[in-house]
């Protein structure tokens, strides 16, 4: 057989190829990121003094232009004096991958610098917290009023139009307002997830629902399905894996709002301790903490990915890859499942 | 051909003793001069005009007609998924409408619910009656196995082929225990092997169960095949043109097919729905010729 292309339209690329993509994809930025980091004449347009000479308003450890450096090291030389002596650098806010690296364990470890202030896990646990409630309390009254509005025209007529108004009105906005309303704690900040989150989820789980195939609406009616059972026998169970992803999708959206929720009223969280670390020009801790938001959410959403898998089995029926290998390793079988053969996709 | 066809009207002692058997039976199933008017562009547009008969108990009736006749129209009024705009409908007598489970209904698109098994697709009508799990349980097998399903019990629809699909739907719909049982062109999706081996199986499964069937097709033969009696529908607007009763005895076997009956039926059948049409007034296709003229294929 011919070696299968790199680039075929719509064309599935051999497993052991699509792992290598997978992981060149966090490589090649990374190798970028080194490339500029590591050697000196791609870019460095920084000098960092480690010998001031006789220039006297340098000092050792001062990062300072490059071409200000050159200058005052001609100007040395020109009047005989001691040159100052360093060596190419990076801004302050380009730091290597090492000191990124390093700061990914640091953060943790260095106490806070004023008293009162938290430490990185302890910000990192109060944005959790406020993510959590944010988006909990928006999905208890958004899913459900989605799902009316996708069953019921009246309701979605109803509720949408000023829903799609609202939707439109940037929650930081309400940044003032809410503080005002809820005090300057975690309060406001949840609100601020909820008004980001709620018209967004209204809509988006109506669309979901509406959706739902009719036939099988229609088959289930005439089978002797009430209204009430319509919306939770039919619509509910047939949108509910489309539901699960909308969510997963949302809950990366309600991310976005933290960060702007969390500088309302008394900055905190995750937030705050960037913002922090930025007036010290930590940067290393700042992008350390940027890392941190985006391994904890890409986490939570591949183990909510890897629950959805095993949730819908009807969607899936081979999902399970421990279940395959228990069974072969057992010789077990879920219950009546018609395992003699392999499933059967048939046209007819 | 050698031997002229009989007239398809005529009909062997049996078969005529059959229906007059038939014929002495309650009436199921009652429509009663059912119109049906859509909001078109330009007016109005007839869909049904005038639509009457009967189907007595444990009848199987087909109706065919050329498309756009309005028989899914017609099926899915009698199923309460549409509305007439004039006439009646009678079920045992008493005038209905609206979905109910004594009309039940199986769809050329299968329509299963994907989340649930064939065991639980097949109690979900129990279910919606008020049946306890237990029980429905236990009548759900029975019909399970009545339609060969046993072993697939508690696989998912996606792992099913088209023809175990429209098995399940059929087992489905027979559990609520409907007095008609509507079918909508139910094997038109599947191939030409799976469908007859579904015809067999359905005239099986009716001979078995205590129930009258309305069996829509576009396909010839699947109607003499099936049928006691066929609904001949002409289109623009839709209207009964005949009802043929079908000459072919039973039990049915595929072996009937070229029996001069079934034939007979047949070639009445393609008069009503396929009008022989004057040689120079069917519509030729411009066909420009695109290879060697010495290439001729025939």
């Amino acid at each position: 057989m011919a070696r299968p292309r790199w680039f075929s339209v719509r064309q599935e690329l051999t497993p052991k190829r699509g792992r290598m993509l997978g992981v060149l994809a966090f490589v090649l930025p990374l190798a970028l990121w080194s490339l500029f980091s590591y050697i000196p004449w791609l870019w460095h347009p920084m000098v960092r003094v480690t010998d001031p000479g006789d220039v006297d308003w340098m000092r050792a450890g001062l990062l300072i232009d490059r071409h200000d450096f050159d200058k005052e090291v001609a100007s040395a030389h020109d009047a005989h004096t001691h040159a100052p002596v360093g060596f190419r650098a990076n801004p302050i806010y380009f730091p290597a991958p090492h000191a990124v690296g390093r700061a990914l364990y640091t953060a943790f470890t260095t106490a806070p610098v004023l008293k009162g202030d938290l430490w990185l896990h302890e910000s990192l646990w109060m944005s959790i917290q406020t993510i959590f409630w944010g988006f909990t309390i928006s999905s208890i009254i958004g899913i459900p009023l989605g799902i009316l509005c996708g069953s019921f025209i009246a309701i979605s007529r109803l509720t949408e139009p000023f829903v799609d108004f609202v939707r439109y009105m940037p929650a930081p906005a309400f940044g003032a307002l809410m503080v005002a309303i809820f005090g300057i704690q975690l309060e406001p900040k949840i609100a601020i997830i909820v008004i980001g989150t709620f018209f967004q989820q209204v809509l988006v789980v109506a669309n979901t629902v509406r959706k739902v195939d009719g036939a099988l609406i229609e088959a289930a009616q005439t089978l002797g399905s009430k209204r009430r059972q319509l919306v939770l026998r039919v619509i509910v169970p047939a949108s509910l894996p489309d539901l699960y992803n909308d969510t997963r999708i949302l809950l990366g959206w309600a991310w976005t709002y933290l960060i702007v929720a969390e500088v309302v009223g008394v900055s905190s969280g995750i937030s705050f301790f960037i913002n922090q670390q930025a007036k010290y020009r930590n940067f290393d801790n700042v992008y350390a903490a940027i890392l941190i938001i985006g391994v904890l959410g890409l986490t939570i959403d591949q183990i909510l990915a890897f629950i959805g898998k095993r949730l819908f089995p009807w969607k899936n029926p081979r999902a399970s890859r421990i279940r395959a290998f228990l069974g072969k390793l057992f010789g077990l079988r879920p219950p009546g499942t018609p395992a003699p053969k392999p499933p059967q996709l048939l046209s007819t | 051909m050698s031997e002229p066809l009989p007239d398809y009207l005529s009909q062997a002692p049996a078969v005529a003793a059959r229906f007059a058997k038939i014929k002495e039976r309650p009436v199921v199933l009652e429509i009663d001069h059912l119109g049906r008017q859509f909001a078109g562009e330009h007016g109005p547009v007839v869909a049904l005009r005038d639509i009457s008969f009967k189907v007595h108990r444990r009848e199987l009736v087909c109706v065919i007609g050329p498309s756009g006749c309005g028989k899914s129209t017609l099926i899915r009024i009698i199923a309460g998924l549409d509305e007439p705009t004039s006439g009646r409908m009678l079920v045992d007598g008493k005038e209905t409408s609206g979905p109910c489970p004594e009309r039940g209904m199986v769809f050329q698109g299968y329509t299963l619910f994907p989340w649930l098994t064939v065991k639980k697709n097949v109690m979900f009508g129990l279910k919606m009656q008020g049946m306890a799990d237990d029980q429905a349980d236990q009548e759900a097998r029975q019909w399970i196995d009545l339609v060969g399903l046993g072993r697939f019990a508690d696989a998912y629809p996606a792992q099913l082929s088209g023809g175990m699909k429209q098995r399940t739907a059929i087992a489905r719909a027979l559990a609520a225990n409907p007095r008609v049982l509507l079918m909508d062109e139910p094997f038109g999706a599947l191939d030409a092997q799976t469908r007859a081996q579904m015809q067999s199986h359905l005239l099986e499964i009716w001979r078995n169960v205590d129930v009258t069937i309305l069996f829509i097709t576009h396909d010839l033969d699947e109607a003499i095949f099936l049928a006691d009696r066929i609904l001949v529908l002409k289109a623009h607007p839709g209207e009964v043109q005949e009802v043929i009763e079908v000459p072919v005895p039973r039990p049915r076997q595929l072996t009937q097919l070229n029996s001069p009956e079934f034939l007979a039926t047949r070639r009445r059948l393609e008069e009503l729905i396929h009008p022989r049409v004057e040689a120079h007034a069917q519509e030729r296709l411009p066909i420009i010729r695109l290879t060697q003229v010495g290439d001729d294929v025939e």
